[in-house]
């Protein structure tokens, strides 16, 4: 059956990417859902398996042996696994539907679904990963899909450069991620998750000479590993290639960016606890870098134009939650939130597609309004959403939306936790939670609320000239999306609302042990989950509070009084360019990376190649050559009396030497 | 003082060298070095000649003779060359004379 669950979308992707041509698009969509949907009721049923208590361990083959070093394709399905198992082929089979709907105007839609196929196949290649190579493997097949699929669109050259990008940066993560995996296979002699888990414990102490400092084996391991799950995880520094990721066709936004690879980061570390329970300062840096992402990605969030870009913020932004849950202890927090999270995020991502559907391709919100009453469903669908994701509940109790059990949560545990750096994972959070609610309520309020072009005095006039300005959209009516594409967006929202009610006992509460049993390990003096409970009211209360906070700024801002957010903005001048151009990060890259990069680059071709290899090489011999060749051409005059003169030369210094004894007899 | 065979050699190496001198330092008109070609072919029959008297044999003598003629035939041959060149190219100067080059 875990067999079937992992291969049915590598089925899939062969009968779409081979037979594609023959069996048209319909045909294409009609297999890959199809198996899909198997795949996805399979992996249900594997939960309520796992979740009973029945592991698995599904050795498949070998993948190769050298002389220590064996790596096997295994399948390793306990809880963790299964959880990810769930979230990966329900967002996966859902958003396949939805896809059905939302490409149905476009003419290489067997190339599309089979990309989603076999990223849905790389996915459960890494989520079921036994070892670190295969889970290497299936973490360089989500960045394979996902720069084929950013940039899908290949004609527009914004998205290919957007696909580079995303590559680019995930190869620095990866970088890191792949020299961590040496050090791992260095310091325990094995790959296999088993084998290392058991040789943790007595990695403490050891230190390890690099770079010409002595570090401490399992920190540095895990540090490097970390970078890899910050690259894969969009977390800051390493976060550009998110935003630009939205490149891409809509529905991938919503299972790549938004509910699965992003995730794998977080995926990672929960897998590795035993490793990052060794290290409390290399969980402080997770806890620092995702405190810092959660507050940073909320700010851009918080003056963005594009529907899409606000949702890929608020992923960044929830992705440094997980990161802050991860980095107190509070593994099974992140894989919480991970979960809960894949349903309201895809549900927002795809509820953005609805509008960009209904809007004809239109992704500025500033040129939306009022469309509350012309695509119904698509509101209240985005409704749930933005509820779930501002964490809308009942305070002091686990009543709410999914949003608000996994959130609050992970905010309480890391008010919790002593460890170095969550006090500030704490702050960064909490105070993310109003951002939060800010610019979500900003989305729905420019998005639904009001009249159809109320912003769109904020619009640059330039904006205006190329395309939408003379077909006027605004004309246009918005029409609501079929129903394959609302059906995928009532089953997310129906996850966005009682995923967290209702796992919420298995995942962090009592049945805690039960559930996750061996698959998380938690140090002997982590007792997070029980300090959690016992945190102060204020704490409990200080979230909902903030996003309270947010929604009624964010109401007064977007309802009350249209004029307060340009006014702002002009008052703040610096303030807000400094947010709208994403705390100039691209610009730093620019500057710090790219263009030395093309200066290396230029000197190596113009200095060293050009002038050196070329220039004393191929070039510089044929060079000489001519010189050569051009010199005796200058003996050849054509003047019958220089040959003459030559040949009187010749004759006189051979009669010379004739005379003057040259010759012996 | 009689005339001695130093005397023609030397009067015959005079005038080699001034078809030499001919050939190389002339710089305007190919007729000059057909001129001074003759020069030469006349020094190489004075040299004969004397040579011929000074040991009694008349071989050269007789050998001089036909230089003389195919001398003539070879300026009649030259000038027709030229003649048939100015009508290709429309000069005989020495100085447009240099398709040697290639």
């Amino acid at each position: 059956m875990y067999q079937l669950i992992v291969f049915l979308p590598l089925l899939g992707f062969l009968i779409a990417g081979i037979f594609g041509p023959w069996i048209g698009a319909r045909g294409a969509e009609y297999v890959t859902c199809g198996l899909l949907g198997i795949c996805c009721v399979l992996s249900w049923i594997a939960f309520v398996m796992v979740a009973g208590g029945s592991d698995a361990h599904i050795a498949i083959g070998n993948w190769f042996t050298s002389g220590k070093l064996a790596v096997p394709w295994a399948l390793r399905i306990d809880t963790l696994t299964a959880v990810m198992l769930v979230v990966v082929t329900t967002v996966s089979f859902v958003v396949h539907v939805y896809s059905i709907g939302y490409m149905s105007d476009d003419p290489s839609r067997p190339r599309f679904f089979a990309y989603l196929s076999l990223f849905t196949f790389a996915m459960l290649m890494l989520v079921t990963a036994d070892n670190l190579v295969q889970m290497f493997f299936g973490w360089e097949g989500v960045g394979l899909m996902s720069y084929l699929l950013i940039g899908f669109w290949y004609d527009r050259p914004t998205a290919n450069a957007a696909a580079i990008k995303a590559f680019v940066v995930n190869r620095v993560g990866d970088f890191g991620f792949s020299l961590g995996i040496f050090l791992t296979y260095y310091l325990t002699g094995s790959v296999t998750f088993d084998q290392v888990f058991a040789a943790a414990p007595g990695l403490a102490g050891k230190t390890v000479h690099f770079i010409g400092f002595n570090w401490d084996a399992v920190t540095l391991a895990c540090l490097l590993l970390f970078m890899g799950a910050m690259g894969k995880s969009a977390q800051f520094l390493l976060h550009t290639w998110l935003p630009d990721a939205m490149e891409g066709p809509t529905p991938v936004s919503a299972l790549i960016h938004a509910a699965t690879m992003v995730t794998a980061g977080v995926f990672m570390v929960a897998r590795l606890s035993p490793l990052f329970e060794m290290s409390p300062t290399a969980l402080s840096v997770v806890t620092i870098v995702g405190g810092t992402t959660a507050f940073f990605a909320a700010t851009v969030g918080l003056v963005q134009n594009d529907i899409k870009k606000v949702i890929a913020y608020s992923t960044c932004s929830q992705l440094g939650y997980m990161f802050v849950a991860l980095g107190v202890g509070g593994y099974s927090l992140g894989i919480f939130h991970l979960f809960t999270h894949a349903f309201f995020k895809a549900l927002l991502f795809l509820g953005a597609g609805s509008v960009i559907t209904a809007m004809h391709h239109e992704q500025d919100m500033r040129v939306m309004g009022g469309l509350r009453e012309e695509i119904p469903f698509t509101f209240w669908m985005m409704m749930i959403g933005t509820l779930s994701l501002t964490g809308v509940g009942i305070p002091l109790t686990s009543l709410g939306f999914a949003g608000f059990v996994s959130k609050d949560a992970i905010i309480e545990a890391a008010f919790a936790s002593h460890r170095y750096g969550a006090l500030y994972g704490f702050l960064c959070t909490d105070i993310a939670a109003a951002l939060t609610a800010f610019y979500s309520w900003r989305l729905m309020f420019m998005t639904f609320f009001g009249q159809r072009g109320d912003w769109a005095t904020s619009l640059p006039s330039a904006h205006d000239a190329p395309g939408h300005g003379d077909h006027g959209h605004g004309d246009h009516h918005a029409h609501e999306s079929p129903l394959v594409m609302l059906a995928p967006l009532g089953v997310l929202a129906a996850g966005a609302t009682f995923a967290g009610m209702a796992f919420r006992y298995l995942f962090v509460g009592g049945g805690y042990e039960s559930f996750w049993r061996h698959s998380l390990f938690l140090g002997p003096d982590n007792h997070l989950l029980e300090e959690m409970e016992h945190v102060s009211a204020w704490v409990s209360l200080s979230p909902s509070l903030f996003m309270l906070g947010g929604f009624l700024v964010a109401y007064y801002m977007y309802v009350v009084d249209r004029t307060a957010p340009q006014r702002l903005a002009s008052d703040f001048p610096a303030l807000y360019r400094f947010l709208l151009n994403k705390w100039y990060f691209d610009e730093l890259y620019d500057f710090l990376f790219v263009r030395p990069a093309f200066a290396i680059g230029r000197l190596f071709w113009k200095g060293g190649d050009g002038a050196i290899i070329d220039g004393l090489g191929p070039d510089g011999v044929s060079a000489r050559v001519l010189d050569v060749a051009r010199n005796s051409v200058r003996l050849q005059t054509g003047y019958v009396y220089h040959y003459a003169f030559a040949m009187l030369l010749g004759a006189a210094a051979l009669t010379t030497w004739y005379l003057f004894g040259g010759v012996t007899r | 003082m009689g005339i001695g065979l130093a005397n023609y050699l030397t009067l015959a190496a005079i005038v080699f060298t001034i078809g030499i001198a001919g050939i190389i330092l002339n710089h305007k008109n190919i007729i000059i070095i057909l001129m001074s070609v003759e020069l030469i072919l006349l020094a190489v029959n004075i040299n004969l000649i004397a040579f011929s008297t000074y040991s009694g044999d008349l071989t050269g003598q007789a050998f001089a003779l036909f230089i003389l003629t195919v001398a003539a035939a070879e300026a009649a041959i030259g000038l027709a060359i030229l003649v048939a060149y100015y009508r290709n190219r429309g000069s005989i100067a020495v100085e447009d004379i240099n398709s040697l080059k290639g």
